[in-house]
C-alpha cells in the first residue's frame, strides 16, 4: 500500500471532494494504483457497506501506523466473505479465532509485541455488532478496562446478518428480523431493550471513543486517525447499512447511512476520556419516516400498523438530538473548525511521520485537520 | 553448566512450577484465577512486577475464556506463552482451547487438575482435563511435583516443535499445594535446553502478511483433519525424544510417554521411563497385575507395592505420562501377556465406565487381557494405600468387575437415596427426573440439599445424585449394594464371566 501523509479532506462541499482537491491531497482511495488492505474478489453482497467501512478503517490505520498493522477478526460476515480457503482478501496480517474473543486476541498480540520491545507495530480489532454487543462484550470490556493499546471496532449492521438476519442488541426497536418477526400487536422489535455500546465504552474512560457512518467517509477517516493517535484503549462503532438484512436496494447503502444520521437516530459523536467532546452537527434533517421509508425491515411501520411505533423512533431521534447537541453539533466536527482544515495539513504530515503520541495530542483539532462532516446529497 | 543452581529445595509445588515457568523465559503469561491454580500465577505476577522474570507482559485477563484468547493473540504473534487454569475454568474457555489448537498454535498450559461440577466441588480429580482430549492438546501427567517441573519445561520444547498446544496436568492441591523436595533447573541449563524463544514462528508479522483462521469448506476440512491427525501421531517420537533429552542433560528420568514402576528382588520400587524402542521393555508375564493410572496416585500405589510383594502379588505399576498422544503401542508392549489389568479411573463416563478405562480397553483390544476399570479419587476423595492394596489383593482374587468397579463408595449413603428414589418413582412421583425434582414430602428440594445425602440414618433420604438414580431402574434388591445391582444389571453374558474365572 502506499504511505501518504496528508488528512483526508473536505472542500465544504456536499460532495465527497477528492476530485475538487490537488491531486497529491486526494485521499488514498481517489488514488487509481492503489492497494487496499481488503482487495476486490472478496465474497461481500452487493452493496454491503461493512466491507466498505472497514476497506476504509483499516487503510487509514494502516497509513498512521506506517504499514505496521496486524488485526483481529471476530467471526461474522465480514470474516466469512473475506476468507474462505484457499483465498483472502486481506493484504495485511489478519487473524480469527472465535466470534467472541477478537478483542482478546488483539490483547494478546500487543502484548507479545510489547514482550518483543516492538513499539511500532499496532493492533486493530474488528468485529459486527453481534460480536461486539452481545458475545464479544466481556472480552471487549476487559480490554477496555485494562486500557490495552487496541483500537476495536464495531462495524454495526443492527443484527446477525451471517446467520440469517437475527435480532442482536443493537437491532433498532420496531426492526423486523428473523427473530423478531413483524406480527402481533407490537410488530419486530420491541421497545425499551438494546444497548448503544458506544455509551457503553465511554462508561470505561478510554481515551477515545467515536461513532462513524460510511455515508461521510472523511469523518469516518478522521476518527480513525484521531483514534490512532492514542495510544490505549479506543473504540469505534461504525454504521454499515446491509442490503440483505434490511431489506433495501443494494444501490441506497449510503443513502440510507446518511439518512440515518439526517434524521437523528445515528449520531456522530465523539468522546475523550469518558467525556464527551463533539457531535456532528444534522444539516438538512429529514423526518425518521425518510429514513424508514427505503427499509422493508419497517415496512410494518411505514404502513402504520401499530401507530405508536413510528412515536416511539421520533422520540428516540429526539432524545439524541437533546443529549448529542445534534443540531447545533460541537467539538472537532463542527463545521467552524473547517476553516483551519488547510493550515493543518503541515502539521499533520509532521505527526504522522512521528507516529502516534502515547499522550493525547494538544489542540487536536489543528493537528488531525478537522473536516466538516455535514450530510451530503442523498 | 551446572544444572542445579539451588540444589534440592522444599517447595509447594505451585512455587517450583512457576519458578520453572520463568526458566522458560515466556513472553506472555496470561491468566484468570481459578482454586488450585492460584499460586503458579500470583508467583508469576510477582516475578514480572519484580524483574525477575524481564521481558515478559503479564495480564490480568476477565475470564478463562479470554486467558486463552489473549494467549492465542500472543502466541500468534511469537511470545513464548503460558497460562494455567482448571476445573470450570477449562470448560469455560473450551471453544478457544479447541482453537488454539486447530490454529497451531505452541502454547503451554497447566491444567490444576480438578472435579467438575455440579455438585461445585473444588478438589481434585482428572476430569476437567479429560474432558479436552478431543481439543487437538498434548495432554502430560505429572506424577509428583519434581515430574510437574519437568514436564513444564519439556513442554515448551514440545509444543514449539511440532507448533501444538501442551496441557501440563497436575493433580490440584495433592500437587499443587504439597510440599516436596524438588530440583528447579539453572536458568543457563533450561536456556540451553529450550530453544530461544526468538526463534518461535510468528504466525502474525508485518514483514510477512498472512491470513491466519480462515474458514475451511467441505473441499478442505476432513485434510486440515487428517494433517491434525498425522502430527499427533508424531508427537509420539517428540515426546518421547525431549524426555530422552532432559535425561541426557539433568539426568533425571521424566516426561516420555509411560512410565513404569517394579519391585526389585531387595524391595526397592523405581519409577522409569519406557523407551520407546520396541523390543527394550520386558512384556508382563500371565501371572503379573498391572496397574495403570495417572498423576499422584502413582507415589501413593508405589508405596503399597512392596507390601504387595511380600504378599506374592506381583505387580507392574504404569504410569501414563502423555495422555495425549496415547501409548497404544507402547502399552501392548508393557502389558505382554499380563490377564488382569487394573486401571484407576478419576474421571467416569456415566454410564459407561472409566475415561483412561477406554483408552485402555482400545489400545489393548486384541491382547486377551480383562480389564477391570476403578473410579477412584473423584472430587478429592483420598486414595489411601490402604484401599490401594485391597484393590490389588482383590484383582489378584479376581474378584474385580470388568465394569466400573467403585473404590470406597459410602454404600449406606447411596443405598438410602436409591431407596428414597425407587420409592418415588413407584408411588407414582413419576420419571426419575420428577424424583429429583421433588422430595419425599412433595415439596421441593433445591439441588444443593439434594446432593449433600450424608446421613445414613435418615432413611426417608430424599433422592440422589443423578448417576446414582440412573440405577433405580434396576429391580431392587434391599439386601443387594448400589454397585452390585448395576452389576447384575450389566454383566449378564456368560462371556463377561468367562474372563473372570
Amino acid at each position: 500500500m502506499v504511505k501518504i501523509n496528508v488528512p483526508f479532506l473536505q472542500t465544504g462541499s456536499l460532495v465527497a471532494g477528492n476530485r475538487l482537491l490537488d491531486e497529491q491531497d486526494r485521499a488514498v482511495a481517489s488514488w487509481q494504483n492503489r492497494e487496499s488492505s481488503l482487495t476486490t474478489g472478496h465474497r461481500a453482497c452487493q452493496g454491503c457497506a461493512e466491507a466498505l467501512g472497514a476497506r476504509w478503517v483499516l487503510d487509514t490505520a494502516y497509513d498512521c501506523a506506517d504499514g505496521k498493522l496486524m488485526v483481529a477478526n471476530a467471526t461474522g460476515c465480514l470474516e466469512v466473505f473475506s476468507t474462505l480457503y484457499p483465498e483472502s482478501g486481506w493484504k495485511l496480517p489478519w487473524i480469527h479465532s472465535l466470534f467472541a474473543n477478537a478483542a482478546s486476541v488483539a490483547t494478546g498480540m500487543v502484548a507479545a509485541l510489547a514482550a518483543k520491545g516492538d513499539t511500532e507495530t499496532r493492533v486493530v480489532a474488528q468485529g459486527g455488532d453481534g460480536g461486539t454487543v452481545d458475545i464479544g462484550m466481556a472480552c471487549i470490556s476487559g480490554m477496555f478496562e485494562r486500557n490495552d493499546d487496541v483500537l476495536f471496532v464495531c462495524y454495526d449492521n443492527q443484527g446477525y446478518m451471517n446467520t440469517g438476519v437475527q435480532r442482536s442488541g443493537a437491532t433498532p426497536p420496531t426492526a423486523r428480523t428473523a427473530t423478531t418477526p413483524p406480527v402481533g400487536p407490537h410488530p419486530g422489535q420491541a421497545f425499551g431493550q438494546g444497548k448503544f455500546m458506544p455509551l457503553i465504552a465511554m462508561g470505561h474512560e478510554i481515551p477515545y471513543v467515536a461513532t462513524a457512518s460510511v455515508a461521510d467517509l472523511r469523518d469516518l477517516e478522521r476518527k480513525v486517525r484521531t483514534a490512532m493517535s492514542y495510544r490505549g484503549a479506543r473504540y469505534l462503532h461504525v454504521f454499515v447499512p446491509c442490503p440483505l438484512g434490511w431489506g433495501s436496494e443494494s444501490g441506497q447503502s449510503i443513502q440510507i447511512a446518511r439518512l440515518a444520521v439526517r434524521c437523528g437516530l445515528f449520531p456522530l459523536i465523539e468522546a475523550v476520556n469518558g467525556e464527551l467532546v463533539g457531535s456532528t452537527k444534522i444539516r438538512d434533517r429529514v423526518d425518521v419516516m425518510d429514513y424508514l421509508k427505503p427499509q422493508r425491515r419497517f415496512a410494518h411501520v411505514v404502513a402504520g400498523k401499530d401507530p405508536e411505533q413510528l412515536a416511539g423512533l421520533r422520540a428516540i431521534a429526539e432524545k439524541n438530538i437533546r443529549r448529542y447537541r445534534l443540531l447545533e453539533g460541537f467539538g472537532p466536527s463542527t463545521e467552524s473548525s473547517n476553516t483551519e482544515s488547510s493550515n493543518a495539513e503541515s502539521s499533520n504530515a509532521e505527526s504522522s511521520n512521528t507516529g502516534p503520541s502515547v499522550e493525547p495530542p494538544a489542540g487536536r483539532d489543528e493537528t488531525t485537520g478537522p473536516v466538516t462532516t455535514e450530510g451530503g446529497v442523498a | 553448566m551446572t544444572t542445579s543452581d539451588t540444589g534440592v529445595q522444599l517447595l509447594e509445588g505451585s512455587q517450583a512450577v512457576a519458578q520453572a515457568i520463568s526458566r522458560a523465559r515466556p513472553g506472555v503469561v496470561c491468566a484468570y484465577p481459578i482454586s488450585p491454580q492460584t499460586h503458579i500465577v500470583e508467583a508469576l505476577s510477582a516475578a514480572v512486577r519484580k524483574g525477575t522474570l524481564p521481558h515478559c507482559e503479564y495480564i490480568n485477563v476477565e475470564s478463562e475464556f479470554a486467558a486463552m484468547s489473549v494467549a492465542i493473540g500472543s502466541s500468534a504473534a511469537g511470545a513464548r506463552t503460558y497460562t494455567a487454569t482448571a476445573s470450570q475454568g477449562l470448560l469455560y474457555m473450551a471453544e478457544a482451547v479447541y482453537n488454539a489448537a486447530g490454529l497451531g498454535l505452541p502454547i503451554v498450559m497447566t491444567v490444576a487438575s480438578r472435579a467438575i461440577g455440579s455438585p461445585i466441588n473444588i478438589w481434585n480429580d482428572h476430569s476437567d482435563s479429560l474432558s479436552q482430549r478431543d481439543s487437538g492438546w498434548l495432554q502430560l501427567f505429572a506424577a509428583d511435583n519434581q515430574e510437574a517441573v519437568d514436564l513444564h519445561i519439556q513442554a515448551f520444547a514440545i509444543a514449539e516443535e511440532l507448533r501444538l498446544p501442551v496441557m501440563v496436568c497436575m493433580d490440584g492441591f495433592v500437587l499443587t499445594h504439597a510440599l516436596e523436595l524438588v530440583d528447579i533447573p539453572s536458568q543457563d541449563a533450561v536456556d540451553a535446553f529450550l530453544p530461544p524463544a526468538s526463534d518461535i514462528h510468528a504466525e502474525m508479522d508485518v514483514a510477512t502478511p498472512g491470513t491466519v483462521g480462515t474458514m475451511a469448506g467441505p473441499d478442505i476440512f476432513t485434510e486440515t483433519k487428517y494433517v491434525s491427525y498425522q502430527q499427533h501421531v508424531a508427537a509420539h517420537d517428540v515426546v518421547e525424544k525431549w524426555g530422552q533429552r532432559w535425561f541426557d542433560t539433568f539426568g533425571r528420568d521424566a516426561g516420555g510417554l509411560v512410565r513404569l514402576y517394579e519391585t526389585s528382588d531387595d524391595g526397592v520400587v523405581g519409577g522409569t521411563k519406557v523407551p520407546a524402542a520396541s523390543g527394550k521393555v520386558r512384556g508382563c508375564d500371565p501371572n503379573e497385575i498391572v496397574v495403570i493410572a495417572m498423576g499422584s496416585t502413582l507415589g501413593t500405589m508405589q508405596a503399597v507395592l512392596p507390601e504387595l510383594a511380600d504378599e506374592g502379588i506381583r505387580v507392574r505399576l504404569v504410569g501414563i505420562t502423555s495422555f495425549r498422544p496415547f501409548p497404544d503401542a507402547l502399552l501392548r508392549e508393557v502389558i505382554g501377556q499380563a490377564r488382569r489389568v487394573v486401571v484407576i479411573d478419576r474421571a467416569v463416563q456415566l454410564g459407561i465406565g472409566g475415561v483412561l478405562t477406554g483408552e485402555i480397553r482400545r489400545a489393548l483390544y486384541d491382547s486377551g487381557a480383562s480389564v477391570h476399570p476403578v473410579a477412584a479419587g473423584l472430587g478429592g476423595r483420598p486414595i489411601t494405600e490402604k484401599s490401594l492394596a485391597e484393590l490389588v489383593r482383590q484383582a489378584s482374587r479376581g474378584e474385580l468387575d470388568v465394569h466400573l468397579n467403585w473404590m470406597d463408595l459410602r454404600h449406606d449413603v447411596v443405598d438410602a437415596a436409591v431407596e428414597a428414589s425407587a420409592r418415588a418413582t413407584a408411588e407414582g412421583v413419576g420419571s426419575a427426573a420428577a424424583a429429583m425434582a421433588e422430595g419425599d414430602s412433595g415439596r421441593p428440594v433445591q439441588r444443593a440439599e439434594r446432593v449433600t445425602v450424608e446421613t445414613p440414618a435418615d432413611d426417608s433420604g430424599r433422592p440422589g445424585q443423578r448417576a446414582q438414580r440412573a440405577t433405580v431402574e434396576t429391580p431392587a434388591d434391599d439386601s443387594g449394594r448400589l454397585s452390585q445391582r448395576a452389576e447384575r444389571a450389566t454383566v449378564e453374558t456368560p462371556a463377561n464371566q468367562e474372563t473372570e474365572k
